[in-house]
C-alpha cells in the first residue's frame, strides 16, 4: 500500500518536473527582445543582422546533434551548403518563391543528413570525425567540379528571389531581417519542443551513457539518425536563408572553414543548452566584422587564440562562465 | 601498349614520392594518437614549420640543403615540447571535442603567423645542384629529387621500424600503446615517453614538410589544406601503428596521383569515396588494433 503510494507520488512528481522543464522562463524572451530592439537601434546593419540570425539557426542545429546527442561533426556544412545550393538553384531557374524554397531546401538537406548519417553514424570517435569531414569534402568537390550547374568556384549567381508573402526584399535588408527572425523563431520552437520531449531526453541519455541506453532497450542508432536528419533539415533552412537573402551562393558554404567556424561559434556560447548559438554567433560575427575589416589575417590569429584560451580556461563557453559567476555571487551573498 | 606501361611507371614513381612525404608527415600523428588518444588536428603545423625554416634558410641565407633541413627538424622538436607540456597535456583523456577545438585554434594561429612572418605566397624550393635535373634509370629518365625522396623515405621507414622493434624506447612505446596503465605499473615513465614521442613525431613531420616542399608547397594554409590527407593516412592505416600508415600512404599517394592523371576532372573525389568505403569496411583502419 505504502509502496504503491510512493510510486504514485514519484510518477506524478516526474511528470511535474517534465512539465516545469518545458515551461517558458522569462529569460527566454531576452534574445527575441534584443533581436527586435536591434532592428530599430541599428538600421544600417540589418544585412549583417540577417546573416547573424540565419547563422544562429545553423548553430542551433549543430547544438541539437553536438550538445544533446554528443555527435562531434566536422562536416555540418554539408547540410548547410546543400540547403544553400538547392534554394539558390531553385531561384536561379525560375522558382523564386522563398518559403517553398526554404521547405524544399530543408527536405534536400534532410535527405543528405539521412543518407550520410545512416552511413557515418555506425562509427565513433576519430573515424566518425573523419567520415563527417570526408562527406562534406566530397560534396565540396562535387559542387566545385559541377560548374555548369553550380557555377563552380565563381559561385552561383543570377538568382531571382520573389517577394516573401508580399514583402519585397529591400536594399536595407528590412524584409530579410524579419524573414530570418521569424524563421529562426519557428525553428527554435521546434528545437525546444524536441529537446524537452522524451525523445530529447533519450538523446541526452545516449550522450551520457550509450551502453546503458542500449541496455534499457533504446534504439540508439535510430535515435541518433533521427536527430541527425532533423538537424540537417534545420541547417538546410539556415543555408537557404543565407542564399535567398544575399542572392548568391559560393563554394564556401560547403567548406571545412564553414563547419569549423560554426563549431567555434557554438563553443563560445556554450554547448547543450539551446542558447549557445544565440550568444556565440553574434559575438563571433560582430568581432569578425570589426576585426576582418582591419585585417582578415590577424582575425584568424585572434580567433585561434580565443579558442585555445576557451578550451583551457572555460571549457563550457559563455554558459559555463555565467554559471561560475552566478555561483561565486551566491557564495558571497 | 608501351604508352600504358609508361603511364603506369610514371604514376607509380610520382605516387611513391608523394607517399613518402605523406608517410613522414603522418607517422608521428599516428603514434601520438595511438599513445595518448589525442585528436591532434594541428600536426601539420609542425610540418609547415619545418618547411618554412628549411626553405627560408636555403633561399634567404644560403644555408646548405642538409643543415637547413636539420635546422627545421630541430626547431619543430624544440617548439613541440613546451606545447605538449603546457597545452596538450591538459587535455589527455578529455573528450574529442575539446581536443579538436584546441588544435583547430592552433592551426588558425599558425595560418595567421605564417602569413605574418613569411607572406601569403608559397615558399620557393630549389633542391641542391646534386639533386636537381634528371637521372637515368634503366631506359627512362626520372627527376633526380623525387628519386632521392623515394630512397630517403625508404631508408627512414626502415630505420623507424627497426628502432621501434629493436630499441628499448620502441618497446616502451609499443607497450604504452597496447596498454598504458599496465606499462605505467611495470615502471615505464609514460609521461616522459609521451613528450619524447610527441617531439619525435613533430620532428618527423618537420622532416616530411621540409623534404616534401617541392610536392606539398609550403604556404600559410599548409596545415589546413593538407589536414584531410594526413588524417586519411592515419585513420585508414590504423591508430598507433607504424606500419599501417605506411601502406595507407602508399595507397593514397599512388591512387591520388593515378586519379589526377587519368580522371583530372573529378579531382580528389574518388580518394574521399575510397576512404569512406575503407573506413566503413574497417572502422579502425586497415592495420588498427581491433
Amino acid at each position: 500500500m505504502t509502496a504503491e503510494a510512493a510510486t504514485h507520488v514519484t510518477a506524478a512528481s516526474v511528470v511535474d518536473a517534465f512539465a516545469r522543464r518545458h515551461r517558458f522562463h522569462w529569460a527566454e524572451a531576452l534574445p527575441w527582445i534584443v533581436a527586435i530592439g536591434a532592428f530599430f537601434v541599428f538600421p544600417d546593419y540589418l544585412a549583417l543582422g540577417a546573416q547573424i540570425l540565419a547563422t544562429i539557426l545553423f548553430g542551433l542545429s549543430l547544438d541539437l546533434i553536438l550538445g544533446y546527442a554528443g555527435i562531434v561533426t566536422l562536416g555540418h556544412a554539408a547540410c548547410f551548403g546543400t540547403g544553400a545550393y538547392v534554394a539558390g538553384l531553385l531561384a536561379a531557374h525560375g522558382w523564386g518563391e522563398p518559403v517553398s524554397g526554404l521547405l524544399i531546401a530543408a527536405l534536400a538537406a534532410a535527405l543528405v543528413g539521412f543518407v550520410s548519417g545512416a552511413v557515418v553514424l555506425r562509427t565513433q570517435g576519430l573515424t566518425l570525425l573523419m567520415l563527417t569531414l570526408v562527406v562534406a569534402t566530397m560534396l565540396y568537390e562535387a559542387a566545385n567540379k559541377a560548374n555548369t550547374i553550380t557555377g563552380g568556384a565563381d559561385g552561383l549567381s543570377g538568382m531571382d528571389v520573389w517577394p516573401v508573402l508580399g514583402f519585397h526584399f529591400d536594399l536595407y535588408g528590412q524584409t530579410a531581417y524579419w524573414y530570418c527572425l521569424v524563421t529562426l523563431f519557428l525553428c527554435w520552437l521546434i528545437a525546444r519542443c524536441i529537446v524537452h520531449s522524451p525523445f530529447g531526453r533519450s538523446l541526452t541519455g545516449i550522450r551520457e551513457n550509450e551502453r546503458r541506453m542500449h541496455a534499457i532497450g533504446s534504439p540508439v542508432f535510430w535515435r541518433r539518425l533521427t536527430i541527425y536528419t532533423i538537424a540537417a533539415a534545420l541547417a538546410g533552412i539556415s543555408g537557404a536563408l543565407i542564399s535567398q537573402t544575399t542572392q548568391f551562393v559560393g563554394l564556401g558554404v560547403l567548406s571545412f572553414d564553414r563547419s569549423g567556424a560554426i563549431l567555434i561559434m557554438l563553443i563560445l556560447g556554450g554547448v547543450g543548452w539551446l542558447y549557445g548559438a544565440f550568444i556565440g554567433v553574434p559575438l563571433y560575427m560582430i568581432m569578425q566584422d570589426r576585426f576582418a575589416a582591419v585585417d582578415p589575417v590577424y582575425w584568424y590569429f585572434w580567433i585561434g587564440l580565443i579558442l585555445v584560451l576557451v578550451v583551457v580556461f572555460a571549457p563550457s563557453g559563455a554558459y559555463g562562465l555565467g554559471d561560475r559567476l552566478a555561483r561565486a555571487l551566491r557564495r558571497r551573498a | 601498349m608501351s604508352e600504358i606501361v609508361a603511364a603506369s611507371v610514371s604514376i607509380l614513381f610520382h605516387g611513391l614520392a608523394f607517399a613518402m612525404v605523406l608517410y613522414l608527415v603522418s607517422v608521428g600523428l599516428s603514434v601520438t594518437m595511438g599513445l595518448m588518444g589525442f585528436v591532434n588536428l594541428a600536426h601539420g603545423v609542425f610540418a609547415a614549420l619545418g618547411g618554412y625554416i628549411a626553405t627560408s634558410l636555403m633561399t634567404q641565407m644560403g644555408v646548405g640543403f642538409a643543415p637547413a633541413v636539420a635546422a627545421g627538424v630541430v626547431t619543430a622538436m624544440v617548439v613541440s615540447v613546451p606545447l605538449e607540456r603546457l597545452l596538450y597535456r591538459r587535455l589527455y583523456g578529455a573528450d574529442e571535442l575539446a581536443q579538436v577545438l584546441l588544435t583547430v585554434g592552433l592551426v588558425f594561429m599558425s595560418v595567421a603567423a605564417g602569413k605574418f612572418l613569411w607572406g601569403p605566397l608559397a615558399q620557393p624550393f630549389h633542391p641542391p645542384a646534386a639533386l636537381s635535373g634528371q637521372i637515368e634509370l634503366g631506359t627512362r629518365e626520372f627527376p633526380t629529387y623525387r628519386s632521392f625522396l623515394i630512397v630517403a623515405g625508404a631508408v627512414l621507414v626502415t630505420a623507424l621500424w627497426l628502432g621501434l622493434e629493436r630499441t628499448r624506447f620502441g618497446a616502451q612505446i609499443r607497450a604504452a600503446v597496447d596498454n598504458r596503465r599496465m606499462a605505467q605499473s611495470v615502471g615505464i615513465n609514460t609521461s616522459g615517453l609521451f613528450t619524447a614521442a610527441f617531439a619525435l613525431g613533430s620532428g618527423l613531420a618537420a622532416l616530411g614538410g621540409a623534404l616534401g616542399a617541392e610536392i606539398l608547397a609550403i604556404e600559410p594554409a599548409y596545415a589546413l589544406e593538407h589536414l584531410i590527407y594526413f588524417l586519411i593516412v592515419v585513420s585508414v592505416g590504423g591508430l598507433g601503428s607504424i606500419r599501417g600508415p605506411f601502406f595507407a600512404a602508399l595507397l593514397l599517394g599512388v591512387a591520388d596521383t593515378g586519379f589526377k592523371y587519368l580522371l583530372p576532372e573529378f579531382g580528389a573525389f574518388f580518394i574521399y569515396a575510397l576512404t569512406l568505403v575503407v573506413l566503413l569496411w574497417r572502422p579502425r583502419g586497415l592495420f588498427g588494433y581491433a
